[in-house]
């Protein structure tokens, strides 16, 4: 798979932790909602390291963009979201992924449960849903530590305001402060009688904790679709 | 030439020897999960491991039978194709080769297959010859079920999505078959030293 040349056209603060770069991508062949990309950064000395990160904008979207979430002790994330800026370059590879993806043209409801900055590829879904002027029930259910965590937060207020549930875990609120539990998902819905797709994405505790209440609660596993990380 | 990335200067691991790191990858000390779907909890009594397909003789042990079978403790590098690579994991496990022993395989090709639908392929080649296990204990414990556990695939010289969590039984072919990654895009071989990350790599 070819190495393109990214040049960060615009940056976005999304949170205090996470931006957004918006890509100029010369060929870039399209993307599917979810899947996510290689990128790859040099010293000038030579010096390279690679990481992946979803990818956050819809297919439809004119530019591609990435939210990165910095990473403190980490080696890629801290120059994507301090030190690069508008102009500044690196390579790129992809999209890479063909199963955690969602399409318009896939029927049926979708449940999308998110934990942090595992909004990003589900992000990318709910804009194809906006883009498509898609019928499906889909819903979101965001699990963040405070409102101020939130990625995208005047989008998801303004765009998907009645697809969207969300629970504070740090924070208490006249909404959920709690981690997802049954009762939530069970509230949220669609139940596994209406046999939604349902992707679930953040770090692994919270997917793995997800994933097995969903299946507790008489979703398919074929039917739950997870991406982790950390 | 690649573009320099503009102030970019890494963090480098000084104290990770570079002739075990394959390009591309990173060194962590964590032990990261990754898996397309909820974690499969099958009951042991319910487990079975069945070696079949392309064979003159299949064969099945129960869990209690797979324990009695000669194992080894094997200290191997990982390498994950999302980047990281962990050093000197320690497994025990049942050499491949063991299993296959008495059932006079004719295909060169094996699918291992797993709870939850999972499959990866592999030349059975690439699983003779003490280059893979099965494996059902992690640095002296019972291997988790987020790590694979009862038992999983472990065939560290290629990147470990080949090492089948949740592994139940490897089917010969004869004919190469795909597996899950494998038809979504990832290397059909996935050798981390020649970086065979996706299917035109």
């Amino acid at each position: 798979m070819t190495w393109r040349v990214a040049t960060i056209r615009e940056s976005r603060v999304e949170t205090p932790q996470a931006k957004t770069l918006v890509l100029d991508v010369p060929d870039w062949p399209g993307h599917l909602a979810g899947q996510h990309v290689d990128i790859r950064l040099t010293a000038e000395d030579g010096y390279q390291s690679e990481r992946s990160y979803s990818i956050a904008s819809a297919p439809d979207a004119a530019a591609l963009e990435l939210t990165i979430e910095r990473i403190d002790d980490g080696e890629v994330s801290p120059w994507l979201t301090e030190e690069a800026r508008e102009g500044d370059q690196f390579e790129l590879r992809g999209p890479v992924g063909g199963y955690f993806v969602w399409k318009a043209s896939l029927s049926g409801p979708v449940l999308l449960v998110a934990g942090g900055s595992g909004l990003v590829p589900l992000m990318a879904m709910l804009r194809h849903h906006r883009a498509t002027g898609s019928q499906a029930d889909m819903r979101l259910l965001l699990s963040a530590r405070t409102h101020e965590d939130v990625l995208y937060r005047r989008e998801l207020d303004s765009s998907f305001r009645d697809m969207m549930y969300l629970t504070l875990t740090r924070e208490e609120w006249d909404g959920w402060s709690r981690r997802v539990d049954a009762d939530i998902l069970r509230e949220v819905g669609p139940g596994p009688e209406e046999h939604p797709h349902v992707y679930v994405c953040g770090p692994t505790a919270f997917v793995e904790e997800a994933a097995r209440l969903l299946v507790e609660l008489g979703h398919l596993p074929a039917a739950v679709h997870t991406e982790r990380f950390g | 030439m690649p573009p320099i990335s503009r102030g970019f200067h890494g963090r480098r691991q000084t104290e990770v020897d570079p002739s075990r790191l394959p390009p591309g990858q990173y060194a962590t000390n964590d032990f990261p999960v990754l898996s397309a779907g909820p974690t499969p909890h099958t009951p042991l009594d319910e487990w079975s491991f069945t070696v079949g397909g392309a064979v003159k003789e299949a064969r099945s042990w129960t869990w209690d039978e797979f324990l009695e079978l000669p194992n080894e403790v094997v200290t191997r590098d990982i390498h994950c194709v999302t980047k990281w690579s962990k050093f000197d994991t320690e497994w025990r496990g049942v050499p491949v080769e063991r299993l296959l022993e008495g059932t006079d395989p004719w295909g060169k090709f094996v699918v291992a297959w797993c709870d939850g639908g999972y499959t990866t392929n592999l030349p059975l080649a690439d699983v003779l010859d003490g280059q893979a296990w099965v494996a059902y204990e992690y640095a002296g414990e019972p291997l988790d079920p987020e790590h694979g556990g009862p038992a999983r695939l472990l065939v560290p010289h290629l990147y470990f999505w080949k090492s089948a969590k949740w592994l139940r039984g490897l089917n010969i072919g004869e004919q190469d078959e795909p597996g899950f990654w494998e038809s979504y895009g990832y290397h059909n071989y996935g050798d981390p030293w020649k970086e065979q990350r996706y299917w035109s790599d």
